[in-house]
């Protein structure tokens, strides 16, 4: 008996299944096309600055955020993988802190120093 | 029965969640992914590595956007299509959004049957999912010749700062390649599925090993990871 369990655990330890209810990918598959729709409105009806800017984020992040919990099955790994893969890329946002730098210095040389308007 | 015997995969499956599971996890002298096959993790990683690859040309776009003295073209306008003589703004670009989404769709519904070790669903939805993909390759490659045939290269383009061409050509073109490389991973492991392999446990031609179903989960993750990517290229690039 014990040794069919340790069996069955083994089995189940060598190959995690990801097994979730269809429905829940529907309703995600769903969210996405709104979400998706909702970024083409953004630029449909033309909205400027911080408004659209901020509005493109937010579907952005929550449409990237379903793609990798649910049909990437983030969600349900443990934590050892999902903090190994979705930590290190928030390093690149100190990558792009030093190139909004840099381009703001190239953008000051330019304009100073070969007279050309912005 | 009295006391279980302690097996190794039985304490794998005992171990603490959360926090104190994360540590214990990277604690010494032991594997560190718990109930993830090796071929799971290494495509995580390799993701993690393509994370890096796309992000650094976002930001190479980000940083000759900013630092451009000519103002950018509109990109609005120009991916905007006359639709029945209807002016439509990046309409091509919202139908190749809605496209790669339900891929990604089947593409979860496959792994779903792969699990249930339904033969026939999971083929079929892996080759409706590359047909998608390959859909949205054409789609690609009709943006490209527009907009080559408009006079866009990537030294100059007829609407703002030369700098556009150069990052819609290197961007979409990386993407495009790996939508490209998905659709043929996806035809392979779909013919796999199809023959009944990881049913009769054929042996592979090249590694002479045992496949499993779960070969369809790791190809919906780097099918999903292009999906991804392109959520990030539409927000930055197309609706910036």
């Amino acid at each position: 008996m014990a040794h069919a369990e340790a069996q069955a655990a083994q089995h189940a330890a060598h190959t995690e299944q990801q097994q979730h209810p269809i429905k829940l990918y529907l309703l995600v598959w769903g969210l996405l096309f709104v979400l998706s729709a909702f970024s083409y409105l953004v630029d449909y009806f033309g909205l400027q600055g911080y408004l659209r800017w901020s509005l493109i984020l937010i579907f952005m992040m929550l449409k990237a955020g379903l793609i990798v919990a649910v049909f990437m099955h983030m969600a349900w790994e443990r934590l050892a993988l999902t903090y190994a893969i979705l930590l290190p890329p928030l390093l690149v946002l100190v990558f792009v802190a030093l190139m909004v730098s840099e381009s703001n210095y190239v953008l000051f040389t330019r304009v100073t120093f070969f007279g050309a308007a912005p | 029965m009295s006391a279980p015997i302690k097996t190794p995969a039985a304490e794998t499956l005992s171990r603490p969640a959360g926090l104190a599971g994360l540590a214990s996890d990277w604690a010494s002298d032991q594997r560190t992914f718990k109930n993830v096959s090796w071929g799971k993790a290494m495509m995580w990683i390799f993701l993690l590595s393509d994370t890096f690859v796309f992000g650094c040309f976002l930001l190479a776009y980000m940083a000759a956007r900013m630092s451009t003295t000519v103002p950018w073209p509109n990109p609005s306008e120009v991916f905007a299509l006359e639709i029945a003589g209807t002016h439509m703004p990046l309409i091509l670009i919202a139908i190749m959004t809605f496209v790669l989404i339900s891929s990604s769709g089947t593409m979860a519904m496959a792994v779903n049957c792969g699990y249930r070790r339904d033969r026939r669903k999971t083929a079929i939805l892996m080759l409706v999912t590359a047909l998608f993909g390959a859909t949205f390759v054409g789609m690609q490659a009709f943006e490209w010749s527009k907009l080559i045939a408009e006079g866009v290269r990537p030294w100059g383009n007829p609407w703002g700062a030369a700098q556009f061409g150069s990052s819609f050509f290197m961007i979409t073109g990386f993407h495009g390649t790996h939508v490209t490389i998905g659709v043929i991973f996806l035809l392979i492991v779909a013919r796999k599925v199809w023959r009944g392999d990881f049913d009769t446990e054929r042996r592979g031609f090249f590694t002479s090993r045992k496949g499993h179903y779960e070969i369809v989960e790791i190809t919906g993750l780097y099918w999903h990871f292009v999906d991804l990517v392109w959520v990030f290229i539409f927000a930055f690039f197309y609706l910036w």
